[in-house]
């Protein structure tokens, strides 16, 4: 019986060796993916282009477009003329933002300490507008700060004897690097990817080509025929696993916090998991075609909804469910988890128990389901 | 003429008999227009916190329940020293950790200097600067001075250009454009033609009096009028569902969305003629040209921030201009004279493949 397996497996290796193009993006694709998606994924607010309508052009108004190109977080692109004008920059996508400053601006805030700055943001993206403008708001609360300081220093003795203050304590991260979440995320996503791809194209271009006609004629054993073919992707998706692991650490540097014993094993019990959804996909699809649109549209859903780039929890309720159903949820938090918060086997059994009971389904499901007589 | 119609209506029974395909096609934009729209967010909400509590003094706990008030936040756990706290934050579950210092009533009342500790789980560095600034806002706001009055000074009047609410939608709407006719103009007619080279079926073809290119032709047209199709329906989805009305010129935008069918239907076939295989041709579509898609042309990621070789590769990307056309008419509903530059770069893209395509294309099979 082993034997027969031992043989499968081989011509199973033998198929992938052969198809170059399959196996260069087998492992190609982890360091491009680890490379390309952790520079693209940025939501950092830097360079915000804007165009300046200064009606007033005294000292006071300069003063303030100094202070906040000086933060770093925006760039002056144009000088426009008036309110018009600078809307068209707007229109051809030369600034991002508009910052008008009416006449009498130096006179009123001396006088009347009153005065108001029009700020008109293109917000087609809207996490982006709203971000530009509480950073810009919190700019102009700090230079109103610094004038009225200036014509009242007695305010400034007020404000020191304030009591209570809340003090920041970031932990898991002391070199406050943006990408620390998404890069262990990337991990899972990238062996969801490979792992379910390649096991539901498998069987379905056999189907296509014939050859399995020939399988079910021959004596194998359907299990001995679903093992051997499961086994070298399982091989193959955790060589890409490495791959990838080893890009994290020495890309990016990011420190293996806990356990690569607990963190391999987590990833074999998980590819396991996703393997046997692709084989129920596999089993049920008549063209390859097919069968690449059904695992399309699935890990779609799977990516989109496992707080790989939005969190579980600013998910609409109706959301959450689909998200705790999901097994890449559970995929991307376990390695997050293990990588950077060195987290142990109790804190992990939620997702293992999730992960094999679901594994547990789809195996058997899929291999009741195929069938070797039509 | 008439061989060629024979030949487009048994390509639509291929493209029509597989039923499960075509579901998908139809369901993946209603999916991501749910997703995209309603689903997924940014926003800080339903965060769980833990409290530690050394003073548990009734001004403490008064201020535990402000916190509690607030719906964005849920209280989890009462931790009884600072040593849970790491447990707390590796079971996974908690975000934050706010620790209420001994003596905190008392120097409340006699106006010493307090230090609240809100330690955060920085994994998600962007989540939780948000949820300091948050908590940090209402504690400061409870208890805080008062000392500059808010309306004076110079105040800020924000104005949302294009998108006063801002909502999702008018980012992400042209990018699930772009994306589904990507899918359905490059993968699945690089397939189409590709299958039959696999299965044999393309030699018989070729052997037949159709003239070749003819042949091509027959097999993109189904693809592009489903294109078409479903181009048609994402809009009606938009501005019903969505309530996204298309502002620009709609003969314009379909003009170029023509365009850009035909440029991706082009790559689809250029595609087709280099690969041998199946497998090879979905990855490389998928490699190739939809993971660069969604990762550099501005749809999920703005491009502003991406370092300048990337930029410069996202030049590259059909749907990068077109995502960028598809926003300005619909959106900011401008017209031609910011836009032109964009359709000469597609146009000329298009061209460029329709060249290779010739070029590259052989009547004999190896």
């Amino acid at each position: 019986m082993l034997r027969t397996l031992r043989i499968l497996i081989k011509k199973e290796f033998l198929q992938i060796f052969r198809n170059r193009a399959i196996l260069a993006i087998i492992f190609v694709m982890p360091v491009v993916q680890l490379v390309v998606l952790p520079l693209a994924a940025s939501y950092e607010i830097k360079d915000i282009k804007i165009a300046v309508t200064d009606h007033d052009k005294s000292s006071l108004s300069r003063e303030l477009i100094r202070k906040i190109i000086a933060t770093g977080y925006f760039k002056m692109t144009a000088y426009a003329e008036n309110y018009p004008q600078a809307y068209q920059e707007i229109e051809k996508d030369r600034a991002d933002l508009i910052i008008e400053i009416p006449n009498n601006f130096e006179k009123d805030v001396v006088k009347e300490n009153r005065q108001k700055v029009l700020i008109a943001i293109n917000a087609i993206n809207g996490t982006k507008a709203g971000l530009s403008a509480s950073y810009l708001a919190q700019i102009l609360q700090n230079f109103n700060s610094q004038i009225q300081l200036k014509m009242s220093p007695e305010l400034e003795s007020m404000s020191k004897i304030s009591g209570l203050e809340t003090v920041p304590k970031f932990w898991f991260n002391e070199h406050y690097n943006y990408r620390l979440s998404l890069v262990p995320g990337i991990l899972a996503f990238l062996v969801t990817l490979i792992g379910g791809y390649l096991t539901a194209l498998n069987i379905v271009a056999e189907k296509e080509t014939g050859t399995i006609e020939q399988i079910n004629v021959s004596p194998i054993r359907k299990v001995d025929f679903i093992i051997g073919k499961l086994f070298p992707f399982w091989i193959l998706a955790m060589v890409a696993f490495s791959l990838g692991l080893l890009v994290t650490v020495f890309v990016y540097n990011i420190r293996m916090e806990g356990s690569l014993l607990l963190l391999y094993a987590f990833v074999s019990v998980y590819l396991i998991t996703i393997l046997g959804m692709g084989l129920l996909v596999s089993v049920y699809s008549e063209t390859q075609q097919q069968a690449m649109f059904v695992v399309f549209f699935f890990m779609m859903i799977f990516v989109l909804m496992s707080g790989l780039f939005t969190p579980v929890e600013s998910m609409t309720d109706w959301a959450k469910y689909i998200a705790y159903l999901n097994p890449v949820t559970y995929g991307v938090d376990g390695i997050r988890l293990i990588m950077l918060k060195n987290s142990g086997f109790t804190d992990l059994l939620p997702h293992f128990a999730f992960i094999v009971s679901l594994g547990l389904v789809v195996i058997t499901w899929a291999v009741l389901r195929y069938r070797k007589t039509n | 003429m008439k061989q060629l119609l024979t030949f487009v209506r048994k390509e639509f029974l291929h493209v029509l008999r597989d039923k499960r395909t075509l579901l998908i096609l139809f369901g993946m934009p209603v999916v991501q227009i749910l997703l995209f729209g309603f689903a997924l967010s940014t926003e800080v909400k339903d965060t769980r916190i833990g409290v530690l509590d050394q003073d548990k003094s009734q001004a403490s706990t008064e201020l535990v329940s402000k916190i509690h008030a607030n719906r964005y936040f849920d209280l989890e756990q009462d931790l009884k020293s600072i040593h849970e706290a790491e447990d707390a934050f590796t079971g996974g579950r908690i975000k934050m950790i706010m620790v209420i210092p001994d003596g905190f009533s008392e120097d409340l009342t006699s106006g010493k200097k307090i230090q609240i500790q809100l330690i955060t789980d920085a994994t998600d560095l962007n989540l939780a600067n948000q949820i300091y600034n948050f908590i940090s806002n209402i504690i400061l706001d409870f208890y805080g001075p008062q000392t500059l009055v808010q309306s004076s000074g110079i105040q800020p009047e924000i104005r949302m250009i294009y998108n006063p609410q801002l909502q999702g939608a008018p980012n992400f709407v042209p990018g699930v454009m772009a994306f589904i006719l990507l899918i359905i103009c490059v993968l699945m007619t690089a397939i189409a033609i590709v299958r039959e080279k696999e299965t044999g079926t393309l030699e018989v073809l070729l052997v037949s009096p159709m003239k070749p290119y003819v042949i091509i032709l027959a097999k993109a047209i189904p693809y592009f009028i489903l294109s078409v199709i479903i181009l048609i329906s994402i809009l009606i989805l938009s501005v019903t569902v969505l309530d996204l009305p298309i502002k620009g010129n709609l003969f314009l935008l379909f003009g170029i969305s023509i365009i850009f069918i035909i440029t991706n239907l082009l790559l689809g076939i250029v595609i087709s003629i280099l690969t041998q295989t199946q497998q090879t041709a979905m990855l490389i579509s998928l490699v190739g040209t939809m993971l660069p898609t969604l990762m550099l042309s501005g749809f999920m990621f703005p491009v502003e921030n991406m370092p300048v070789p990337l930029q410069v590769v996202g030049n590259v990307i059909p749907a990068k201009w077109y995502y960028e056309i598809v926003k300005n008419i619909m959106i900011k509903g401008t017209g031609l004279e910011v836009i032109w530059k964009h359709t000469a770069v597609l146009t000329a893209m298009m061209m460029l493949l329709f060249l290779i395509a010739v070029k590259k294309f052989k009547i004999r099979l190896e």
